[in-house]
């Protein structure tokens, strides 16, 4: 591995020592809450949307995440693994076939929905029986 | 007071986050074993530099003259060798070893490097000319320079006209960067934006010219082993050897520039030029 690599790494560790980054990939919904500094104080903001991209780019990786505030289209980009996203929290799965969901921005309403996605891998259920 | 620079290799870039979540885009600068490998003293040459030398170069590659030259210092053969200017006291001792944390983190530094050649370039390119127009009659001229001049009366082109031609592959300086992480161990500097020059290309970082040198800096140099100057009594025993060499080598000039930097240094250096008599 070269030095650049390793650097990346050490910084991605570094950042994700107190936090876990739980798996989700683009249609999941998600509820991500940053850390917003409001005058002195701090506190923590909730974005709750559908992921509609995701880049994996190691120290660069970012996701995009889509919802309707007030009838209006709103996204947010948040890289992976800033220390101002606090927490992510997948909330549903969805079911998709794009791994860019750009197509969302053009429809609302019933249009817009995304299936959830079934599990109907064995292991899981095996597992979840014993 | 003016400290030497260092010299490093230009990894790439990357991003580092601040704990308040700031992002600094950085380009990382390897300093790979920059020793010192001779000095250029005032009695001697007229102005007082140091010359480094770094990465490791075959014994193979390297000319008889450039091997006496490396012999006569002490040190292996290096990659590239460049000289920094810097004043009589803040002399550094042939055979030393400079570390990435000559450089703290906060500190502003110049960094000169060659620029990533071009070619032959036309003007839009080169000199940021807009070119012509993309419809209204233009024909085949889009990209071209237009009008070099007036009519008849001067008669001739301006001297410096910017016209097309060579672009890049010259020294180019970029001043004021912010250091944004130094990591001694693994022998980084991360510079806060970009550099000139392409990736594995040597890049000489100096402190800049334009703001003040923190005082927290290591004068004269950073050395290897030394990351701190509290732990600077630590230090010479790295150094000592290469100085002990040339010493031996009889070169009355160096041995006096030791003592003068050693004067002002804490008691550390002092016991090394005690041990040398």
């Amino acid at each position: 591995m070269n030095t650049m690599d390793k650097l990346e790494k050490s910084e991605i560790e570094r950042l994700t020592a107190d936090k876990e980054i739980p798996e989700f990939s683009p249609g999941d919904s998600l509820r991500v809450e940053v850390r917003v500094r409001e005058g002195g104080r701090e506190r923590l903001q909730a974005f709750e949307g559908v992921c509609i991209a995701r880049s994996n780019d190691g120290i660069n990786s970012s996701f995009t995440v889509r919802k309707i505030s007030f009838g209006e289209g709103v996204e947010r980009v948040f890289p992976l693994y800033s220390p101002l996203v606090e927490k992510i929290t997948r909330v549903r799965r969805g079911r998709v076939r794009r791994a860019k969901l750009y197509y969302l921005r053009g429809r609302t309403g019933r249009a817009a929905r995304i299936a959830e996605k079934q599990d109907f891998s064995r292991k899981k259920t095996k597992a979840k029986s014993e | 007071m003016m400290r030497t620079g260092l010299i490093g290799k230009k990894l790439g870039m990357t991003r580092v986050f601040g704990d308040d979540g700031r992002q600094f885009p950085v380009t990382v600068v390897h300093v790979d074993d920059c020793q010192v490998v001779a000095q250029r003293t005032v009695e001697k040459d007229g102005y007082a530099a140091l010359q480094l030398g770094v990465g490791a170069a075959k014994p193979k590659n390297v000319t008889k003259a450039m091997r006496g030259h490396f012999a006569k210092a002490g040190v292996e053969p290096k990659r590239r060798l460049a000289e920094f200017r810097v004043s009589e006291d803040q002399m550094v001792e042939v055979g030393a070893r400079l570390s990435p944390s000559h450089f703290v983190e906060g500190q502003y530094v110049d960094v000169s490097a060659q620029s990533i050649g071009k070619g032959f370039a036309g003007v839009i390119k080169r000199h940021h000319f807009k070119g012509l127009k993309a419809s209204h009659g233009v024909s085949v001229s889009h990209r071209s320079a237009g009008s070099t001049g007036q009519c008849q009366d001067p008669g001739r082109v301006f001297k410096g006209k910017k016209m097309a031609g060579h672009m890049g592959h010259e020294r180019v300086t970029t001043q004021n960067l912010k250091v944004v992480r130094v990591l001694p161990e693994e022998r980084l500097i991360l510079i806060h934006g970009t550099v000139p020059g392409a990736k594995g290309g040597w890049v000489l970082v100096t402190d800049a010219v334009k703001k003040k040198l923190p005082e927290s800096a290591p004068r004269p140099a950073g050395l290897e082993g030394a990351p701190d100057p509290e732990a600077a009594a630590a230090e010479p025993q790295a150094t000592e050897t290469g100085a002990a060499e040339e010493a031996a080598a009889g070169e009355t000039e160096t041995k006096k520039t030791d003592t003068a930097a050693a004067k002002d240094k804490d008691g550390a250096p002092a016991a090394e030029t005690e041990k040398k008599d």
